[in-house]
């Protein structure tokens, strides 16, 4: 909670300020490689946050952010360079090849004391994947009917956390190390139902999980345990004034929720978990 | 030997001089070893880079906080390995007699321990537990039928069988054939000499190397994490993204040398012990 109204607080003062005056130029000399802004995503980068896995179109909304965040900063298009990093290679010690990496980054304290993060740029809901067998088994949305449920959570998000805080189930989550292998066990009927952010649920579930259900969401503005994505770099980057200034101007501008509505399906028709 | 010399101490002068030499090479082994360490404990902190790796890897905060929970979940590395390494075991004994069987009859049994290794041996054992751990409860068992500690564990097996069973081939191979004309002379039959012969020879002969197998089964059944369960190695992942820090796998890495390292050396002894035995 107190999280979530510190960064609205600092991202209100960050847009007064960059009103006040501008982007262009405030990277200069903390790239990388001057006047090329380099950004990195996952391998591969998953629908619908990066289109057929090619950012360099930017479609899809993260790619449609970078850029915008990018154009903000003061660089053309063409002055992007996308590289692909793990999880991992954007935590390791020493010198990172991206100036901001972008793939879903949840801001967590913890994860704050070892790398910086920008302002988020999205708000998550999270869903709950389950298959249609289940919903006909009786699972609803409820907190009390989800306890009883066998869950699944992809290791490293912070999904599970999230299980263990707003669910608490009677038994101990499998855990998997992609979205794959969560869908897998799902299907095998090994696990009820899995937590995921709400476009990537929508997706799983319309696409990838033979006759997948989302029973339920908790929405993105909850209190408990909120669920916000930032760009990562390194610890003590320069550059991260010049992207919060960007992304402040975005919100500012209403640019950031225009592209939220283009590019992720809106989940009003998703029953929030009582 | 009249013409050799004693010193003051009662050797003889070769004995002096191995003497001199022996302390002379500790001295060297002594300080070069402690040169080694001393370089690295100097230098490496001085890399520019030091901080943030020791900050990532060895951070004494976050290792206190994960450890307890890095323990907590060995323990179920601790039950997977109880209950696999008995059937490893048995199975592995199994498809190893197969693999001995003489009678023109049971040719089949033959084969199919042939083909077993074969394919088993083959295969790289993370194929082998996504294949069984999500294929077989894909096929719509009910629960707890489909649990992944069940078809993991299974996978598991298949793939040890398949070593354990080639190890004791080569133990029953290592029984000279004059062990078996004995038996056939006293009477003893084919089942009999097998098992009251050549058996109990074979498997002390490759006790040792069982050993390994077992050293090695020890840290693959952390890969029963692709599918599900949350032993350490999981548990360790789960940390190092929450807290985008390295350190946790330290700690696993402790947990592991501390049952491995024993157990190595375990094994090292049985393997002298035995040599001693030979010779």
């Amino acid at each position: 909670m107190r999280i979530a109204v510190t960064s609205a607080l600092v991202a209100t003062m960050m847009a007064s300020t960059a009103m006040a005056g501008g982007h262009a130029g405030c990277a200069d000399g903390k790239t990388l490689e001057e006047g090329v802004l380099t950004i990195a995503t996952g391998n591969p980068a998953y629908y619908p946050w990066v289109l057929d896995d090619a950012p360099e179109s930017g479609e899809g909304f993260e790619a449609a952010v970078a850029y915008a965040v990018a154009a903000e900063m003061g660089f053309e298009a063409d002055a992007v360079k996308w590289v692909r990093t793990s999880f991992d290679e954007a935590i390791q010690p020493g010198a990172k090849d991206f100036d901001f990496n972008m793939q879903q980054y949840s801001i967590t304290p913890e994860r704050e004391m070892m790398i910086d993060f920008s302002e988020p740029y999205y708000s998550s809901a999270m869903a709950v994947l389950t298959t249609g067998a289940v919903v006909d088994g009786g699972a609803e949305a409820t907190i009390a009917s989800l306890k009883g449920l066998k869950w699944g959570a992809v290791a490293t998000t912070t999904a599970v956390p999230m299980i263990a805080g707003l669910i608490a189930p009677d038994s101990d989550p499998l855990l998997y190390g992609d979205n794959t292998d969560v869908t897998a066990a799902l299907q095998a009927g090994q696990i009820d139902a899995a937590l995921f952010d709400l476009p990537t649920a929508l997706y799983l579930s319309a696409v990838v999980v033979e006759n997948g259900a989302i029973l339920g969401q908790f929405p993105a503005d909850r209190s408990e345990a909120p669920d916000q994505f930032g760009l990562l770099m390194e610890d003590g980057n320069a550059l991260k004034e010049c992207v919060d200034g960007a992304l402040a101007a975005l919100k500012d501008s209403g640019a950031l929720a225009e592209l939220e509505a283009q590019w992720l399906q809106q989940a009003t028709g998703v029953p929030v978990i009582e | 030997m009249s013409g050799s010399e004693t010193t003051a101490g009662g050797l003889s002068r070769r004995a002096a001089y191995e003497a001199r030499q022996r302390k002379r090479a500790m001295r060297v082994a002594a300080g070069s070893t402690a040169a080694v360490v001393l370089a690295l404990v100097l230098l490496v902190p001085l890399a520019p880079g030091w901080e943030k790796v020791q900050r990532s890897f060895f951070n004494g905060e976050v290792f206190a906080k994960t450890f307890p929970g890095l323990l907590e979940a060995f323990l179920t590395n601790i039950y997977i390995f109880a209950w696999c390494a008995p059937l490893i075991a048995v199975l592995g004994l199994v498809i190893a007699l197969c693999r001995d069987v003489r009678a023109p009859a049971l040719y089949p049994l033959r084969l199919f321990g042939a083909i077993y290794t074969d394919v088993f041996r083959g295969l790289p054992v993370i194929l082998v537990i996504y294949l069984v751990g999500f294929g077989i409860p894909g096929l719509g068992l009910p629960r707890p039928w489909n649990s992944p500690y069940i078809w993991g564990s299974l996978a598991l097996i298949l793939v040890y069988a398949a070593y354990v069973a080639e190890i004791i081939r080569s133990g029953i191979d290592s029984i000279h054939g004059s062990q078996r004309a004995a038996a056939a002379s006293l009477g003893l039959n084919e089942k009999d000499t097998m098992r009251f012969v050549v058996l109990p020879q074979a498997i002390r002969n490759v006790a040792p190397a069982n050993m390994n197998m077992f050293i090695a089964l020890q840290k693959d059944v952390a890969l029963l994490s692709f599918i599900g369960p949350v032993e350490i190695f999981r548990q360790a992942g789960v940390y190092k993204s929450l807290m985008a820090n390295f350190t946790p796998y330290v700690g696993a890495a402790l947990i592991f040398l501390a049952v491995t390292i024993p157990a190595t050396r375990y094994a090292d002894y049985l393997m002298q012990k035995q040599r001693r035995a030979r010779t």
